[in-house]
């Protein structure tokens, strides 16, 4: 019973294409300073430190990683809510790192974002309509008589009564008030979407309505996501591709089948080995790869690879001195690790396949 | 069968409201075993919370109204003395919390806080306190327990702050763990290892362990037991291997459904979610509470609640479908997916 999947649901994405996203050398450092007056700096927060990243247009990034691995800096540094302190950002192949005033207001309405908490990302004193309205008035892309019926037909589209339109956000559930913040979000009909763990904080039920909300409205609308959390099961499942992000560091990209069968870095194989099955059998027969403590501090990021110290496999002094870089492993996948594992270390064939 | 640990009958718990009666809980009758693990299973709004927080004698709203017995230990909780319940909340029933942030106080030390609770039940001094929390920190897996014992709540991680919830909470040697979602708020490589410690001690310190969440996955591998429950009733409950590979109702069929799996897959699979939102717990539908969500409900759920009928050994379920169907329905459409 092993059966290696190898084809593709959709051809990988061709490097002569032009990415809708192009990030090159991209580094965020937060200082940290000491003293009131004279605020010396005595350290940086190595947030993002060094990550090269393409999306291509009409795919889904999955981005994974655990708390505190700089997937959100990433992501807002690409959406220009941070600026970036090294590197370069390219939007459809114009330099976006440094773009500011009216070019900056305009990039803006090409790249929105969906929040983890739909209960802080909304404000509780406006009305649904007004929240999801006020793109279009900053941005005076609809008449202003117009805007009520666009907002409406935007709460259709996302599976929301229209007729709640003057409804405020703390009248409605978790999962409906997430779908407030993707109608928001597409009001200005971006290229881009970036999802900040948009799931995370719903029950599995509502969660599968609306990841199939996220799906539907990339098929109608051409959309592209980079989609953020620390579940590899749900990035699994939205993403066409998976990058996995330790420190501040991309460790290893790969398609998600690939990843899911092979993956290569120890890191993506401990994620992997963490997500809860709903199947006792496949449950016991995974192999598990437990990571002691937490992420490090990332003022000091740990020397070499910075994975050695939670490493089950660091090989000494090769992993804690040389810090290894992404090279290719299969077919469109690449890993930082200097001694990867083998194929299927973490899933055998699946013993479910023939039930 | 030796007595249960834990023996909930008929249990209701009712909140009257400016909006009408929310039946919070309506009726749900388990028991659990000593040292078995037991995994309530529902999603927000299910009573799954309530219920517990009922057994522990936490729900503090004079107006609400609880009917039935929760019979510990062969006492009724219900009719205890609030002085006597105190003895047996945190000593032998103790809970922990969904939110770690929360539930620790920022202005203590973590020490203070664990050796607090020992002093309270246990006449012990001051520094005998202190060396059984930081034993407790030590037990659960926390490095330096000496110099973390001296920290504040701020200076742990959210993994490292539900560790010390956990030490506090068996510090006292309880007879039955409450984990009230005790890892929604956590990573998921945290979670893997949240799920491991509470294992690892269940046995230590042989006690039964309820596990509460929303997630079917966090249970498989931790729970021999499953109940789930839905608009304030247990629709069923059973083995594990009875809920994941041969289930019997509808709702639990939704919620295995909903999961993205990490299986092998070519094409994008659609997840299959269950439709709508739960009830409101003021107005029940009239018949079974699942049937408006329900895509095998026929007339007789829209007018008639089923009863939660057993069909071999723990394994029961509340549904009017028959046997066969139900078992065919969950091979052609639940099964095929994992």
């Amino acid at each position: 019973m092993s059966i290696q999947v190898n084809e593709r649901s959709e051809p990988a994405p061709t490097t002569s294409e032009t990415p809708l996203i192009r990030i090159r050398g991209l580094r965020k450092l937060f200082p940290i300073t000491r003293g009131i007056l004279f605020q010396k700096r005595i350290g940086n927060v190595h947030a993002v430190d060094g990550v090269d990243l393409e999306i291509f247009k009409g795919e889904t990034l999955g981005l994974v990683g655990e708390t505190g691995c700089g997937k959100s800096t990433l992501a807002r540094v690409v959406m220009r809510l941070y600026e970036a302190t090294e590197g370069s950002i390219e939007f459809e192949g114009q330099d976006i790192t440094r773009v500011h005033g009216k070019q900056l207001r305009g990039l803006r309405r090409e790249m929105q974002m969906i929040f983890q908490d739909p209960f802080a990302s909304l404000n509780p004193r406006k009305t649904v309509g007004s929240i999801i309205g006020t793109p279009f008035r900053l941005h005076g892309t609809v008449p202003r008589n117009k805007i009520k019926g666009e907002v409406q037909q935007l709460m259709e589209l996302v599976g929301l009564n229209p007729e709640h339109y003057n409804r405020y956000p703390h009248e409605f559930s978790g999962g409906q008030r997430q779908r407030i913040g993707v109608a928001r979000s597409l009001a200005l009909r971006p290229k881009l979407i970036v999802c900040d763990e948009p799931v995370s904080a719903l029950d599995v039920s509502i969660q599968a309505q609306v990841l199939n909300l996220l799906e539907d409205l990339q098929e109608e609308f051409n959309l592209t996501y980079l989609f953020i959390a620390h579940d590899l099961s749900v990035v699994k499942h939205v993403s066409d591709r998976v990058a996995v992000m330790y420190l501040g560091k991309i460790v290893e990209m790969a398609e998600g089948q690939t990843l899911y069968n092979n993956p290569k870095h120890p890191y993506s194989g401990a994620l992997l080995s963490a997500v809860p099955i709903p199947d006792p059998d496949l449950a016991a027969a995974k192999k598990r790869i437990i990571l002691e403590g937490d992420v490090p501090s990332p003022i000091d990021p740990p020397s070499g690879c910075r994975f050695h110290p939670r490493c089950p496999n660091a090989q000494f002094p090769k992993c804690s001195d040389d810090e290894p870089v992404l090279v290719a492993q299969h077919e469109g996948q690449v890993a930082a690790c200097h001694f990867p594992l083998a194929d299927r270390a973490i899933i055998q064939a699946d013993p479910g396949e023939s039930r | 069968m030796a007595e249960p640990l834990l023996e909930v009958n008929d249990l209701a718990v009712h909140f009257p409201t400016e909006d009408g009666l929310v039946k919070a809980v309506d009726g749900i009758s388990f028991s659990v075993q000593p040292g078995e693990s037991l995994g309530v299973v529902g999603e927000s709004g299910s009573g799954k919370s309530v219920s517990f927080l009922t057994v522990m004698g936490l729900i503090t709203r004079p107006q609400a109204v609880i009917e039935g017995e929760i019979i510990f230990q062969g006492q009724d909780l219900l009719t205890l003395p609030s002085e006597e319940m105190r003895n047996v909340r945190g000593a032998k029933i103790s809970m922990i919390f969904q939110d770690p942030m929360t539930s620790l106080h920022p202005y203590y030390k973590v020490g203070a806080q664990i050796s607090e609770a020992i002093r309270v039940h246990q006449k012990v001094s001051k520094q005998e306190a202190r060396e059984q929390a930081v034993e407790m920190l030590r037990r659960v897996g926390i490095p330096r327990p000496d110099e973390r014992a001296d920290q504040y709540p701020h200076e742990f991680s959210g993994g490292m702050r539900q560790r010390a919830m956990i030490a506090m909470a068996l510090s006292l040697n309880p007879d039955l763990l409450i984990a009230d979602e005790p890892t929604t708020a956590l990573d998921v490589t945290v979670q893997a290892q949240i799920l491991d410690l509470i294992d690892r001690l269940r046995e230590e310190f042989n006690a039964a362990v309820v596990i509460i969440t929303h997630d079917l996955g966090v249970v498989a591998e931790h729970c021999d037991h499953i109940q789930v429950m839905y608009a304030g009733r247990i629709v069923e409950a059973g083995d594990r291997r009875d809920i994941y590979y041969k289930s019997h109702h509808p709702y639990t069929w939704g919620l295995l459904s909903s999961i993205p799996r990490l299986g092998e897959t070519t094409v994008k699979e659609r997840l299959n979610p269950i439709k709508g939102l739960p009830p409101s717990l003021i107005f029940l539908p009239p018949g079974c509470s699942f049937n408006p969500r329900c895509p095998h409900a026929f007339d007789r759920c829209r007018t008639e609640m089923p009863e939660l009928l057993p069909s071999d050994g723990h394994h029961a379920s509340r549904c009017h479908l028959s046997l066969a169907d139900k078992e065919r329905i969950f091979n052609e459409e639940v099964m095929v997916r994992s």
